[in-house]
């Protein structure tokens, strides 16, 4: 076997891996944006994507649950920030994050209430789930899709935000929340589409996660939830592009210390998960607001 | 206004006391046993499934004749949420309840965890499947109806090296899991006594990409894969290996012979060998009733994983029973203190075999059955009663 098909399947895997975490990261880093709120349920509307998944194509075929999958965790997105963010909006921040925690711990125990707390088996997506090989290693096809279909996700979203007027609306709340709703633009649709395109990726983004890793748990969530955040604030959280960087560096890096691990005398695969967070504490103390997070600069 | 409530309340109250102090005379006596079990979290399918076993034998034996008097066994289960900072709570409420024996639990690093506050509560635990040898070294309060770790690990090594002839084994454990660690750890010095070489790995807690696990497992030419984690973890593996195209067998522990498994490896091109307990077939009438039991009720069917396959760790979990209704019976009191007294001389023919507890208050136990995953039919075949020496 020689080098790079050796260690071709690290890359893989890494990339793979990024693209999800930028899914998810990307709706992190919009709400943050926005409504300067660190969504911690995030990560579990990407779990609760999965189990939707799991109980649909139960009872449907396949190409009807996975749109109707994507609507429903739309929806769910969408509702969460209606019952417990809307009514806080005037509260001080932190309030609006403990809702957050608050949520995020009722997703994940009605889960364990609606599985009995057992990992469920995710379907297995033809064409997309089945195997092939790529320059000599074998892989499921899903591993090859994801980071084109994240780029490609990535590229209209950046179109949406900047041609649209939608987009125009969104950036100018993230900009200066209080004058933009001084200037006629309806602050809580532009909070709800955020949301809403969140909870999209999400659930995209949990299609192509579990198509790899198939076992769904109520705390699946969280790992790659948090992954995600440091992916968004490695970036520079509020910036897209970044937030989809540095999930691909995350990604890419945990995957790197399983390879050199094959070429180091001690077993160093237990700082993989370390690893990404190292790395968010070294870039922060160069780039205080991340890879390309804006200056922040006081008003007078 | 106010005065009247509370007057209101404790006249309710007393009537209550009343009808409570009035009413348990009439009842039979009962005996409470404690179910120390995850029901959720990792090791919540295997936990499941031996409480199921637990369950099925109070069916088959509601009471016992206690010194004289007949006893109404009554069942008193807890989630420890497979959990070590859940389990120690879990065990309070066993404890608080007054139950006079503990059975449990799967996985050994909540016993580990739950063990000092059994001690401190007074009550005798019996370990079920819990492995590590941890467990019941040093104390007196733990017992176990199993074999260990070491024993175990050592099957395992012998059996990749001759069944194999495997020169390099990947050892894949996962990190703060005493069970895990601990049989990855006695399979590597077993293996390498042999002459093995050994390639070690350990994934974090709530890791689901197994991919450059799978990846190093393969660069590092390894003829066995050995990895004794969750049935969890153990669906991933076995996903993933199917996705990299592994061609070398995979060997795994008791904790693997679960029917997630055989779902996971099923019409895979795959191979799974585990040492475990009990081999479904051992015992007609036990698991022709055990069968029943399961399809009886849908929510036992799904505890089992949505079909009628016997688990070892079920089969163990009704030889646990009934080895602490001969405990009750040897102590003739519901005690824990004596209970965990009479403890030491059970001896019980359970379908899993022979228990008779040494010193440490292990079962003294030197066989194994190894089988492996028909990845055809979705079932075990048998392949060996291994044992050593």
């Amino acid at each position: 076997m020689d080098w790079f098909s050796r260690n071709l399947p690290y890359f893989l895997a890494g990339i793979s891996v990024g693209g999800q975490y930028a899914l998810i990261a990307i709706g992190y880093t919009m709400v943050y944006g926005i409504l300067r709120l660190i969504n911690f349920a995030h990560g579990d509307i990407f779990m609760v994507a999965g189990l939707l998944m799991v109980y649909l194509s139960a009872s449907l075929p396949v190409f009807l649950a996975i749109p109707l999958v994507i609507i429903l965790t739309v929806l769910i997105g969408f509702t969460v920030e209606r019952v417990a963010y809307k009514p806080l909006r005037q509260a001080p921040r932190m309030s609006v994050m403990i809702s957050a925690i608050g949520v995020s711990y009722l997703l994940q125990n009605l889960a364990l209430y609606i599985t009995g707390g057992l990992a469920q088996q995710y379907p297995a997506i033809p064409w997309v789930s089945d195997q092939i090989t790529v320059f000599g290693a074998s892989t499921k096809r899903v591993t090859v899709i994801t980071p084109f279909l994240t780029i490609i996700l990535v590229i209209l979203l950046v179109i949406l935000i900047k041609k649209t007027k939608i987009g125009m609306a969104m950036r100018a709340a993230s900009k200066d929340f209080e004058t933009s709703q001084l200037m006629g633009i309806r602050i809580n649709s532009v909070i709800s589409t955020t949301f809403i395109i969140g909870s999209f990726l999400a659930a995209i983004g949990s299609l192509l996660f579990f198509s790899n890793y198939t076992g769904v748990t109520p705390t699946i969530g969280t790992m790659p939830g948090l992954k995600a955040f440091v992916a968004a604030v490695f970036g520079g959280i509020g910036s897209i592009p970044g937030a989809v960087i540095g999930a691909f560096i995350i990604g890419i890096c945990e995957n790197m210390i399983m390879m050199l691990n094959q070429y180091v005398r001690f077993d160093i695969s237990n700082f993989k998960d370390a690893f990404a967070f190292l790395l968010l504490i070294i870039i922060l103390l160069f780039k205080p607001t991340g890879l390309f997070g804006e200056k922040q600069t006081d008003k007078v | 206004m106010k005065k009247s409530i509370v007057r209101a309340l404790t006249g309710a109250a007393a009537a209550a006391a009343l009808l409570v102090t009035s009413v348990v005379p009439a009842m039979a006596e009962t005996v409470t046993i404690g179910i120390y079990e995850p029901a959720s979290g990792d090791n919540g399918a295997g936990g499941k499934q031996e409480t199921l076993g637990i369950y099925y034998a109070n069916s088959v034996a509601p009471t016992v004749e206690i010194g004289g008097v007949e006893y109404e066994v009554k069942l008193d289960a807890v989630d420890n949420e497979s959990n070590n900072d859940k389990a120690v709570s879990a065990a309070s409420k066993l404890v608080s309840d007054g139950v006079s024996v503990v059975l449990g639990s799967y996985g050994s690093g909540v016993s580990i965890a739950g063990s000092q506050t059994f001690a401190d509560g007074g009550v005798p635990a019996i370990g079920v499947t819990c492995t590590n040898p941890q467990v019941t070294l040093g104390n007196t309060h733990y017992f176990r109806i199993c074999f260990l770790d070491p024993f175990q690990g050592t099957v395992l090594a012998n059996f990749a090296k001759d069944n194999f002839d495997a020169q390099t084994a990947y050892v894949l454990t996962k990190q703060g899991d005493d069970y895990s660690a601990g049989l990855g750890h006695y399979f590597t010095k077993a293996f390498e006594e042999l002459g093995g070489t050994v390639v070690a790995e350990t994934f974090p807690e709530g890791n689901s990409d197994f991919t450059s696990y799978i990846t190093s497992a393969k660069n590092a030419g390894a003829d066995v894969i050995m990895a004794p984690t969750s049935t969890e973890a153990a669906a991933l593996i076995i996903e993933q290996a199917a996705a990299q195209g592994v061609e070398v067998p995979l060997v795994a522990g008791d904790t693997w012979d679960s029917n997630v498994i055989l779902n996971a490896a099923k019409d895979k091109a795959v191979q799974i060998y585990v040492t475990t307990f009990y081999q479904e077939g051992g015992n007609a009438e036990f698991d022709e009733g055990m069968k029943e039991f399961i399809n009886a009720d849908s929510t036992n069917l799904a505890n089992n994983g949505g079909d009628d396959t016997v688990a070892a760790v079920t089969a163990m979990g009704y030889d646990a029973y009934f080895t602490a209704l001969e405990a009750f019976k040897a102590a003739g009191s519901i005690e824990p203190a004596a209970v965990n007294e009479a403890l030491w001389n059970v001896t019980y023919d359970g379908v899993c075999g022979h228990i008779e507890f040494d010193e440490n208050g292990d079962a003294k136990r030197n066989s194994a059955f190894v089988k492996t995953a028909n990845t055809e039919t979705g079932a075990w075949d048998f392949v060996s009663e291994q044992s050593i020496q």
